[in-house]
């Protein structure tokens, strides 16, 4: 059904819920020079001479419905036309001096506007004439390539998951102690370590049953050493123990 | 067919998008300008002369292999390829708005066609049609936007000269603005 066919039947359907004057579904016209130009063009009026009344009106009666969103730019238009044809009502001067056509600055934007209509003519044929061909292959507009997913078995996340279980105690939830987490106390036990051996793992430094405490504070103090650079931090893959080796160049000095 | 023309016809074969003539160019450093110019036009009378359901079309700033339109239908209606969809008419002023007074503002957009563009702007440039081409003088700086390659792949256009000329116009409206 055309727009105008859909209109027809609305109007003819549903005669006492609508307004009698004239509606259109403004979706069919892209903003209100649009609308505006038509009314001319129906009206078969000569641009430079706009019975401004009578077109003002007609746009009036066909804002009628207005969508919310779309209302402000048609209103502004319509308080446009409205305040033009208030100015051409003053009496003009006696022809000595220039008169100052209030319908000027609309006549240019209409003109422009126009232009920019031919071009869309001009633009719409040559979109319509590569419509219509086909090219080797569609590519669509690149997306982002998706994340790459982690190379990660269950079983990996279950061992995981278990390893943590078993590392921490019971967990009691509302029983909380604070203690302090005693880093240099950490320094101190894992340069001892790193003293007498050369290499160690992260399982050597924390017992099975270690408290969180005192997980926390060897992580700490290990990212602490590490940064300092008395120590080299390694683990050769996601999960794996990790390997602590003390640093040459910290022994040397 | 010579040598070189089979060479730039593989390529475009292999090719989804328009190849720039320089690009075609480099495909054999041996090879003049005018050599590809001449190699490209084989291929097309050869398209044309021996009757390919193919043709080799310039656009885009670069060559491109397409079907012809008159098997547009019948590929379309057995769901090989489908056309893109058309653009609304609100994108297409804009475009047309963009692509003849580029670099160009929001502002100046919506003071030509008198509605708000935000929205239009946004998707022309997720289509890649349009593109941010510089920041404009004055109050918070604006946007300017001006056409990409893609636009002129769209419409089938060799560069934006081909569109014509503001004067060449044939405003319907216009006439010689008389005395008021």
């Amino acid at each position: 059904m055309t727009p105008a066919a859909a209109r027809n039947a609305g109007s003819a359907f549903a005669p006492d819920q609508l307004p009698p004057s004239f509606i259109v579904e403004l979706t069919e016209f892209s903003g209100p020079l649009d609308l505006l130009l038509t009314l001319i063009r129906e009206e078969q009026v000569d641009i430079y001479d706009i019975p401004i009344a009578r077109v003002a009106e007609q746009f009036l009666a066909r804002i009628r419905t207005l969508e919310l969103n779309e209302a402000a730019d048609y209103l502004e238009m319509a308080a446009r036309l409205l305040r033009i044809k208030a100015q051409m009502l003053l009496p003009r001067g006696d022809g000595a001096e220039a008169w100052d056509d209030p319908r000027a600055e609309l006549v240019r934007r209409l003109l422009e506007y126009q232009q920019m209509r031919e071009v869309v003519d001009v633009l719409e044929r040559a979109g319509e004439e590569r419509r219509s061909r086909f090219a080797r292959a569609y590519i669509p507009l690149a997306a982002a390539p998706p994340e790459a997913p982690l190379a990660l078995s269950l079983s990996e996340l279950l061992a995981a998951v278990d390893r943590i279980l078993r590392a921490s105690r019971e967990p009691s939830i509302h029983d909380v102690i604070t203690r302090s987490v005693d880093v240099p106390g950490a320094i101190t036990v894992i340069r001892a370590l790193l003293a007498i051996r050369a290499r160690a793992r992260w399982t050597d430094l924390i017992a099975r049953d270690a408290e969180p405490w005192l997980i926390l504070s060897t992580l700490l103090g290990l990212l602490e050493m590490a940064k300092l650079g008395e120590c080299r931090v390694l683990q050769p893959r996601p999960f794996a123990n990790v390997e602590i080796t003390s640093d040459a160049a910290s022994e040397a000095a | 067919m010579t040598p070189l023309a089979k060479l730039l016809e593989a390529a475009l074969f292999a090719s989804a998008r328009p190849i720039p003539s320089d690009e075609l160019a480099s495909l054999e450093p041996e090879a003049s300008k005018a050599a590809i110019a001449a190699a490209l036009d084989e291929l097309r009378e050869h398209y044309d002369v021996d009757g390919h359901g193919v043709e080799l079309i310039e656009i885009g700033g670069g060559w491109q292999i397409l079907t012809r339109a008159e098997y547009t239908e019948a590929i379309e209606r057995a769901q090989l390829a489908s056309r893109p969809a058309r653009l609304s008419a609100a994108a297409l002023e804009t475009l047309a708005l963009i692509a003849y007074r580029q670099p160009l503002g929001r502002a100046e957009i919506e003071e030509i066609r008198g509605v708000s563009v935000g929205s239009v702007l946004k998707s022309l440039h997720e289509r890649g049609l349009i593109d941010v081409v510089g920041r404009g003088e004055g109050m918070g700086r604006p946007l300017l936007y001006g056409t990409t390659p893609i636009f002129l792949e769209y419409f089938a256009l060799r560069h934006l000269e081909e569109l014509p000329r503001s004067d060449e116009l044939a405003v319907a409206l216009r006439a010689e603005p008389r005395a008021l």
